[in-house]
């Protein structure tokens, strides 16, 4: 998803700038803040307010209390669209944080093939979400696709038909894109990790293995977080990658939180509905970000690197 | 604190910047953003949006120049967009007042959402003044643009049912005719799994393809007054028996294969479906007369080498329906926006009068494959290679009984996302009949 890379600069200064000082500092938050309020705020508090009415997208915008909250609490397809976004969210995190967190170790070594190889790994994360789902419902159909092209029998499947096919593809393809980008922040992560610490346990004795469970992870707690929040929030609001790949099919095997907004909104005209799902998704988002943040521990901001 | 502080507000960020990111991503991407009609107003310039895919769009895009070409102070911005991404996104600029000066679209029940909402006007007096250019189209393509006894749009373009193509060479490799009842088809099924040959391609990802075969099938078991109950809004109008009925002869054909492998993920955008049909891989399809002049121009040797047969949809042995009933778009339609300057409105006008199908534009529908809906348009393809079919259309529309809009046009946008919805779950086979028939009937008369 393309939302991921704004999320990701949008963070806030360093901690050590911040505190302590008054001044002009602060005001360097204001651009930042002005955004946030004209993109985040106000789009919000309007979703807020349409949840409370009954619009088509149309005519006049009607206050109809709760009658949108209603229909959506009361319709069997939230509780399917909330059991299928945890399903993404779990699945994709289960997949991707082993993963990239190989893969980040892996790249974060010196070797000049490995940054080589760096560099190729991250081409997926170029490439637009909408491009990649249309390549990728080309390679896999089941008459025209790469299986029948290669008459290779195994590949010749009903990918994108079957919904656990079709589950399973979505989450493969959302890892193929993704994975290179938490590599790189498993990457960054372990290039942090001080080489006297792994020299002290080479005097001691210790193997790989043992250097990676009882160094490079533990000192990669935070990463970890920090991967994993974007991961899980990311997760929540895959919209167009599912949009072009499935529609949300086949029937509703693959239609998350996002996608039953928008089919609700614009192309059922049900505006109310759609912005009591938006609010619903706007606080299921807040719930885990905040719970990622607890299992964090007190201050996050803390670092078991030497001399900080 | 205020680290504290920071942090939360990042995560409002992160949490509320997603969904509206991706709502915002899910608007913007359909296509080129043009000035709407309603802020431009710069002077006599009209727009229109309509739809794109070849050899179509080349037509609507030559009408266009050639009114521009006539009429230099009066120009018209055409911009053309694909099938389904133009549903979403005519209604999302005209409910921003965006909307383009000229509204293509397929009458019915988004007509009348837009009529409600006041956003497009009424052409009752324009058509008053200007009778030839009612009296030359046919009478019953007017009837998806009337709401309430007033006429809010410009039929054009051409007569669309929807019919059962098949491929020749197919039939001829297991020796088979095509079908002239339901049972025939259920006959036919297993003889074409068994050399290989999927019985019916379908474009299921699009659902108003897999709606067709229901629209058909209950026409021609219960007659066109079941589907009339549902629209004027009878309770519990979906529990008639031939509904059931319906629901269970479509969930047979899916559970004996009788579509393609991985139907539910082809979409009808793509082409994918016709493909299927010109290459050998499926046997028959069940589809709008418009994917002929795609066949035509991909098929190869497919279309003028005389492969490619077609009948209208066999009756059911037993039904009610009369077997010359046809579904489909009885035309196309082109509105004005009630946001335009007074300006771009005249031009509008002038393009209906002068502008839309022309000798010269009806000469050009005819060479896709399709049947103006202009009286007498079958003068025009005397001699054309494309003679049979045309005759073959142009007698079902003139011969029906009942020319039935599309269900998914006919019914309000709410309850046609429900009802394309629940297709879905059926060919799945997800839901059964009976559930089918509940979830739908809770939505009657929405």
């Amino acid at each position: 998803m393309s939302a991921f890379a704004p999320t990701a600069r949008r963070g806030t200064p360093p901690a050590a700038t911040r505190e302590g000082r008054g001044g002009v500092l602060p005001w360097l938050a204001v651009p930042a803040l002005v955004v946030f309020v004209g993109f985040g705020v106000i789009p919000l508090i309007g979703v807020l307010f349409l949840s409370f009415t009954s619009w088509d997208g149309l005519g006049e915008i009607n206050l109809s209390g709760l009658t949108s909250w209603q229909t959506v609490l009361a319709d069997p397809g939230l509780p399917h669209a909330l059991w299928i976004t945890f399903l993404v969210i779990a699945a994709s995190w289960a997949f991707q944080t082993p993963l990239s967190l190989l893969i980040g170790v892996f790249l974060a070594g010196r070797q000049r093939y490995r940054a080589v190889l760096a560099v190729v790994f991250f081409i997926p994360l170029l490439l637009s979400q909408a491009a990649i789902a249309i390549a990728y419902k080309a390679l896999l159909d089941p008459n025209f696709g790469l299986g029948a092209g290669l008459h290779i029998d195994l590949l010749v499947q009903d990918w994108l038909g079957r919904p656990v096919l079709a589950f399973s593809v979505v989450i493969f393809v959302v890892s193929w894109q993704f994975i290179p980008f938490h590599s790189l922040i498993y990457q960054g992560g372990v290039r942090q990790i001080p080489r006297s610490m792994y020299e002290a346990a080479e005097l001691d004795g210790a193997g790989r293995m043992r250097k990676f469970f009882s160094i490079t992870l533990p000192q990669l707690k935070y990463t970890i977080i920090t991967s994993s929040t974007l991961m899980v929030v990311g997760s929540l609001t895959f919209f167009d990658l599912i949009f072009v790949l499935t529609a949300g099919g086949p029937a509703d095997a693959t239609r998350v939180l996002a996608l039953d907004m928008y089919k609700r909104g614009f192309q059922a005209s049900l505006m109310g509905p759609a912005s009591a799902i938006a609010v619903i998704l706007v606080l299921v988002g807040l719930a885990l970000a905040l719970l990622l943040r607890r299992l964090g521990g007190r201050d996050p901001q803390a670092s078991q690197l030497e001399g900080a | 604190m205020d680290s504290r502080n920071t942090s939360r507000r990042t995560f409002l960020g992160l949490s509320m910047g997603l969904p509206l990111g991706a709502a915002l991503a899910a608007c913007g991407t359909s296509g080129p953003s043009q000035p709407g009609g309603g802020s431009s107003g710069g002077g006599a310039k009209a727009t229109y949006w309509y739809l794109s895919v070849q050899p179509q769009e080349g037509v609507r895009t030559r009408a266009v120049e050639r009114f521009n070409k006539a009429n230099p102070n009066g120009q018209i911005t055409g911009t053309p967009f694909q099938n389904d991404a133009y549903k979403t996104k005519i209604k999302t600029a005209i409910g921003a007042g965006q909307a383009p000066t000229i509204i293509w679209g397929w009458g019915g029940g988004t007509l009348r959402s837009y009529v409600k909402a006041g956003q497009v006007e009424d052409l009752t007096s324009f058509f008053d003044q200007n009778a030839a250019v009612k009296d030359r189209l046919f009478p019953s393509s007017f009837g998806a643009a009337t709401i309430d006894g007033k006429i809010y749009a410009m039929p054009c373009e051409t007569v669309q049912p929807i019919v059962l193509f098949h491929n020749k060479t197919a039939f001829e490799k297991i020796g088979a005719e095509p079908p002239q009842s339901w049972g025939d088809i259920m006959d036919l099924v297993p003889k074409f799994n068994k050399a290989g040959i999927a019985p019916f391609s379908l474009g299921g990802q699009s659902r108003w393809t897999n709606m067709m075969w229901l629209e058909f099938l209950l026409d021609r078991i219960g007659g066109t007054e079941v589907f009339q109950a549902v629209f004027d809004g009878e309770k519990g109008a979906w529990s008639n028996p031939a509904v059931l009925d319906m629901l269970t002869k479509v969930q047979e054909l899916v559970k004996a294969n009788g579509f393609i492998k991985g139907f539910s993920s082809i979409t009808a955008d793509s082409n994918a479906d016709q493909a299927l049909l010109y290459t050998g891989k499926a046997a028959m399809m069940l589809h709008g007369t418009w994917t002929y002049g795609g066949m035509s121009q991909d098929g190869g040797d497919f279309v003028p080498g005389g492969h490619l047969g077609y009948t209208n949809f066999p009756p059911v042995d037993g039904g009610k329906g009369d077997p010359s009933n046809t579904v489909g778009n009885p035309g196309q339609y082109l509105s004005i926006s009630s946001k335009a300057t007074p300006e771009q409105k005249e031009i509008a006008k002038k393009f209906f009068a002068e502008g839309v199908l022309t000798d010269q534009e009806g000469k050009e529908w005819v060479e896709t494959g399709g049947v103006p809906i202009v009286k007498g348009a079958d003068a025009a393809w005397a001699g054309s290679k494309d003679a049979d079919f045309l005759n073959f259309v142009y007698g079902i529309a003139s011969n029906a009984k009942v020319f039935a809009q599309s269900w998914d046009q006919a019914l309000s946008p709410a309850a046609a996302e429900v009802l394309l919805d629940n297709i879905a779950k059926l060919f799945q086979l997800s839901i059964s009949p009976q559930q089918w028939v509940d979830n739908m009937n809770a939505v009657i008369g929405q």
